[in-house]
């Protein structure tokens, strides 16, 4: 099956949002994106060792005037999720997050509880969420984007794919 | 060992107009002696995480130095960011630890292998680019000008007295002050 989702066009449209830092673990739906920024000179990649690190992180940069995403799996959201509670939440901050989708099946039963849950957490925090599927989808980043910062709450773009 | 309030009192003193971000006991405690409080970010919530929002402003404002007054408990509980810290290497973070062995907050029960850890150990084998330990108030004195100006990160390890009371909550919330603290960082901008 050839690639409906492409690292180059997820980088244009992260540009197009005025990104400045990517906050990363890398995952194994987005190590391509990670590989297409790297070296980038209009990005500045921060790797953290937890994803826990990724949203504090994100909330300095944005404090301090910059524009990060953070970007990491849905096991790794469940892992930073009192630091989404309480920064991201409380503090009523427009943080963009894509979150590679472990487990998501369209077509086929879904049978991976990192998936299952996914949904019903964003749902339950009223975390607003957008799933990318292909390249034509991709504008659904600036559409997450502007709805941050309107709304001064994180909003979560999907990788529904493995990204090539 | 060091008085923490005292400890904070010497840092205030040499802060000039850098941020200053403090977690758990250190927001309650640098309130009384800050110089600068439309600077100062007094960060609870997320535990453990006052070095990673140090690290995204000392990113993201490289003109300012960013003063991080963490707890050694808190820390325990964010240990990567050490090595998240040391490969972004920002040279305008000083990270200080303010190590009394206990979670002082929670009434004072001890944290993990209290006393035989080496914070500044971690801190040197993680990257930073100077660790420095101070056990009394003198020896932090005569070396805070130097702590303060070397680039960094730089590491500092307080050797705090044990003070096992509870230390009260500020009656300030991080979000309150969070419109204050980014309209003093745009007053501060370097030129364009």
């Amino acid at each position: 099956m050839s690639a409906l989702l492409t690292a180059g066009k997820i980088i244009d449209e992260l540009r197009k949002c005025g990104i400045t830092h990517l906050v990363w673990l890398p995952d194994t739906e987005s190590q391509v994106v990670w590989e297409a920024a790297n070296g980038q000179p209009d990005f500045t990649i921060v790797p953290v060792c937890r994803e826990g690190e990724a949203i504090p992180i994100a909330v300095g940069l944005l404090l301090g005037g910059k524009t990060p995403v953070v970007v990491h799996q849905n096991t790794g959201f469940f892992e930073s999720g009192d630091s989404v509670r309480a920064l991201a939440l409380d503090l009523h901050l427009p943080l963009l997050l894509l979150i590679g989708y472990r487990g998501w099946r369209r077509n086929s039963p879904i049978t991976d509880s990192a998936a299952i849950f996914t949904e019903p957490i964003l749902n339950a925090w009223g975390i607003k969420h957008y799933l990318l599927e292909s390249d034509g989808d991709v504008g659904k980043i600036s559409l997450a984007h502007k709805e941050a910062h309107e709304t001064q709450r994180p909003v979560v773009v999907l990788l529904g794919m493995e990204i090539e | 060992m060091i008085d923490s309030l005292e400890a904070q009192r010497v840092i205030s003193q040499h802060r000039g107009d850098a941020i200053v971000v403090t977690t758990m006991s250190t927001n309650f405690e640098w309130p009384q002696v800050s110089t600068n409080p439309d600077l100062d970010l007094m960060f609870s919530g997320a535990m453990g995480k006052a070095s990673s929002v140090g690290l995204g402003l000392a990113l993201a404002r490289p003109d300012k130095k960013v003063i991080v007054l963490d707890g050694d408990g808190s820390l325990l509980m964010n240990l990567g960011s050490l090595v998240t810290i040391a490969n972004m290497a920002p040279p305008n973070l000083i990270h200080f630890v303010f190590e009394n062995k206990v979670y002082r907050t929670t009434g004072g029960q001890p944290i993990p292998d209290a006393g035989r850890l080496s914070f500044t150990g971690l801190a040197a084998a993680a990257g930073y680019a100077n660790t420095y330990e101070f056990a009394d108030l003198a020896s932090l004195e005569r070396n805070i000008e130097a702590v303060l100006s070397e680039a960094g990160p730089t590491f500092v390890c307080l050797k705090i007295v044990t003070v096992r009371e509870r230390s009260p909550f500020p009656l300030t919330t991080f979000r309150s002050i969070i419109p204050r603290f980014r309209a003093a960082l745009q007053r501060s901008s370097p030129p364009e």
